[in-house]
């Protein structure tokens, strides 16, 4: 039992930290991150990095060598991401396209399409977006109603897509949508490609809890009015969208979903730095309390990380316990961020006019995000019920019905 | 990146839990508490003939000479089987305290006896309706003599020997009285699991030997807290994960309007809250092995969060596991309550999860960033 890297892993490491030590500059951590920078300038930044990755090999450390990656494995995976955030890059806008846009293409592409999409979307030239989820259609996503019509070698798409990262910045998105509303709701999908600047396709921007439509890969409303999609960008045959869209999901596991924010540590130099009551917070029982109960969880998805990370290192397949991460991170992140609000009793509302919200008003306003995106914690509580423990499914009120048939409420 | 356990402990583990299986598993716990035993005493017996209780005990002593984490995943397994022995008192608590404290001479006499049981030991702390701290220990050793009362301490009717925490001199000190000798009065204390024996131990002019430095007593105490605090904590993390197992069985078997009571959310969501917190625990309680094998500087935070957050898991999987059962969890019939009753102890043998809250903060307020 320990923590140390096998010896090929040192290896590994050591080739990753070389690389990036001639191309990047470690992160200055007394200096806050800048998060306010303007989205061309990210996006062109983020560019200029992902070619330089490409053009080093450590773009697209999983994919298999034949489009261009290094079949990586997922520790090796974990070791690249593990250095690279130690250093000031511009942060990825390609996790998308290469976690699960590419794996799909790999699979059910021509291979002419694959050699036109693939090497773009590794180089960084061409980002692609996922087109999911739907007004309608959330923890229910197969309740999805956008409707594409067969005309000739064409297929004409209608309906609305939501929550779209990077929506606004996509050149390409992958899209499952509803070819025949008579089957049964799983069976009457299929799953295209489109090309984001297609006639009819409108990408407006959601304007979030914070009265902003959020920084970076912010989220999206996609509409389609009339959108002609050749059939050649069928991914799979017609009515196996489910059975694609799954292959896609399945390909997003190991993004394990760490709640980012104010931590237990932010909350403990809180508390050893403020007064509260005439004493110093840390003094107060309660306090202590809830930092003895946040640093427990904190410190178990550390190790419930490591453990997943010791099973992958021995080239085994890790266990379900990496489903309670985003649970637990995104509802402590919420505590917290509680907590460090109320630390300044009638005035912790206030938001301070040259520095803006403190990063616990920021997480207390984040973090109801957090406990919905990627599934919500209830649908993470079914999935650990149903496919950890193996308990049986809910009934369903619309089995074996047509999906027109399906009572929909608002 | 290897927060595992080898393949050979995993084997040792696999063992442990056929042994308890066959031996009769929770039949075992409650005859015990049935028969108002203070142990399942041919179950002990074989515990010996396997060598457990040498699990630690380096092989000049007669053991076994293997490590703290092979008495983790044996550890996991006396949780999981609620074992009626006294292995804890004796191997956690009072095994160690030898090997760590004890004078080659203390370590020759007593050591290879406790691999046969010929010497079976306890550790006596507690005094009052308190934690004890240094300042409020009145248990006192003057000369070589003890004098005081313990209370809640485990298994010191069948124990030789124990591990005593007094006030000397020059600061509180860790004493091995043989319990056999004059002055020692021992008698039985009723508490809420029936399935483990306490007692009140009365010291009147007791002869002991100083184990360790004198003055370095609450340091030493305190490392076997510490170090008890990780083993126990698998304890619980195996009572944990049955108590969710059972929970999960029966909401497949038990149907109520017309269908499996594990297919509404209700139930699903509360065994979801079960799984995490012994997923956490679990979790936890490897750092702590690790800590605790490596004899890091870190065992006292890492003993802190294993045994905060195991105490939670075991605690919260207990009465969810009863409120899953609904009426027949209450039932002396269905096993429901050994694990409830057995989480009550275990959270408050080594002292109370406001203790261990109030240890850990101690540790991570010291640093100035945490990992």
């Amino acid at each position: 039992m320990d923590f140390n890297d096998t010896p090929d892993q040192a290896k590994f490491r050591a080739k990753c930290k070389e690389w990036l030590d001639s191309n990047a500059q470690l992160k200055d951590t007394s200096k806050r991150a800048n998060v306010e920078s303007n989205l061309e300038e990210l996006i062109a930044k983020a560019k200029v990095w992902q070619k330089k990755k490409y053009d080093a090999g450590w773009a697209m450390l999983h994919w298999p060598k034949e489009y261009g990656g290094i079949n990586a494995t997922p520790i090796e995976r974990i070791i690249w991401g593990q250095e690279e955030s130690k250093y000031d890059v511009p942060g990825s806008i390609f996790e998308i396209g290469l976690g699960m846009c590419g794996p799909v293409m790999m699979q059910y592409a021509s291979e002419e399409q694959k050699e036109r999409f693939l090497p773009p979307m590794a180089e960084g030239k061409e980002i692609w977006c996922q087109l999911f989820s739907e007004p309608s259609a959330g923890s229910d996503v197969a309740g999805l109603r956008s409707k594409a019509v067969k005309d000739g070698d064409e297929w004409i798409i209608n309906g609305q897509k939501v929550w779209t990262s990077g929506a606004h910045y996509s050149d390409f998105g992958i899209l499952v949508v509803r070819h025949d509303p008579d089957l049964e709701k799983h069976k009457g999908l299929t799953f295209f490609f489109v090309d984001m600047k297609s006639p009819g396709i409108t990408v407006k921007p959601i304007k979030q809890i914070t009265g902003t439509a959020g920084s970076g890969a912010g989220f999206n409303e996609v509409y389609f009015d009339d959108v002609r999609i050749p059939d050649s960008q069928r991914l799979g045959e017609i009515g196996d969208g489910w059975k694609v869209a799954i292959t896609t999901l399945m390909n997003e596991r190991l993004a394990v979903g760490d709640a980012k924010g104010a931590d237990v540590n932010e909350a403990l130099s809180l508390a050893k730095d403020k007064d509260d009551f005439g004493q110093l917070m840390i003094k107060n029982q309660a306090v202590r309390d809830k930092l003895a109960d946040w640093f427990c969880e904190a410190n178990g998805l550390k190790y419930t990380k490591f453990r997943t990370m010791s099973a992958l290192s021995k080239g085994e397949a890790p266990g379900p316990e990496a489903s309670i991460t985003k649970i637990v991170s995104a509802n402590k992140l919420q505590a917290i961020g509680n907590f460090g609000i109320d630390s300044g009793d009638m005035a912790g509302m206030l938001i301070d006019e040259e520095d803006g919200m403190s990063s616990f008003q920021a997480a207390w306003l984040g973090a109801p995000g957090l406990r919905i995106a990627g599934g919500t914690d209830e649908i993470l509580k079914n999935i650990i019920a149903e496919r950890v423990l193996g308990l049986p499914q809910d009934p369903r009120a619309d089995k074996g019905l047509p999906f027109k048939d399906i009572p929909s409420g608002k | 990146m290897n927060l595992d356990f080898s393949d050979d402990q995993k084997f040792l583990q696999d063992e442990a839990r056929k042994f308890f299986d066959k031996e009769g598993g929770l039949s075992r716990t409650r005859k015990v508490m049935d028969e108002s035993l203070s142990h399942d005493e041919v179950l002990w017996g074989k515990v010996l003939e396997l060598g457990w209780t040498g699990i630690r005990i380096p092989e000049e002593y007669d053991g076994l000479g293997l490590g703290h984490l092979e008495l983790c995943v044996i550890a996991e397994e006396i949780g999981r089987a609620l074992a009626p022995i006294p292995f804890s008192s004796s191997v956690y608590l009072f095994t160690e305290a030898i090997i760590k404290f004890g004078s080659d001479e203390v370590k020759k006499n007593i050591l290879p006896k406790l691999v046969t049981g010929e010497v079976v030991g306890t550790y006596a702390v507690a005094e009052d309706m308190e934690a004890i701290t240094e300042s409020t220990l009145s248990c006192a050793v003057e000369g070589d003599y003890v004098n005081g009362v313990k209370i809640a301490v485990p298994d010191a009717e069948l124990a030789t020997h124990a591990v005593v925490l007094v006030k000397g001199a020059k600061g509180p000190e860790l004493r091995l009285v043989d319990l056999n000798s004059d002055g020692v009065e021992i008698s039985l204390q009723k508490n809420l699991d029936k399935s483990r024996a306490f007692y009140k131990v009365n010291f009147n002019h007791a002869q002991s030997s100083l184990l360790g430095d004198q003055g370095s007593g609450w340091e030493s105490h305190v490392h076997i807290m510490d170090q008890a605090a990780v083993l126990f904590a698998f304890e619980q993390v195996g009572g944990s994960q049955q108590a969710l197992d059972m929970a999960k069985e029966y909401a497949m078997e038990r149907y109520a309007f017309g269908r499996q009571i594990g297919s509404y959310q209700a139930i699903k969501h509360k065994l979801a809250d079960m799984y995490v917190a012994v997923t956490l625990a679990k979790s936890n309680c490897y750092y702590g092995a690790w800590a605790l094998s490596s004899e890091s500087s870190e065992l006292p935070l890492a003993a802190a969060t294993s045994r905060v957050s195991a105490t939670k898991a075991f605690q919260l999987c207990a009465k969810e596991n009863i409120q899953t059962h609904g009426g027949n969890g209450f039932t002396w019939e269905y096993d429901c309550h050994l694990f409830y009753k057995r989480s009550k102890v275990l959270s408050l043998n080594l002292g109370s999860e406001a203790s261990w809250k109030e240890k850990l903060v101690s540790a991570i307020e010291k640093t100035n960033t945490l990992n």
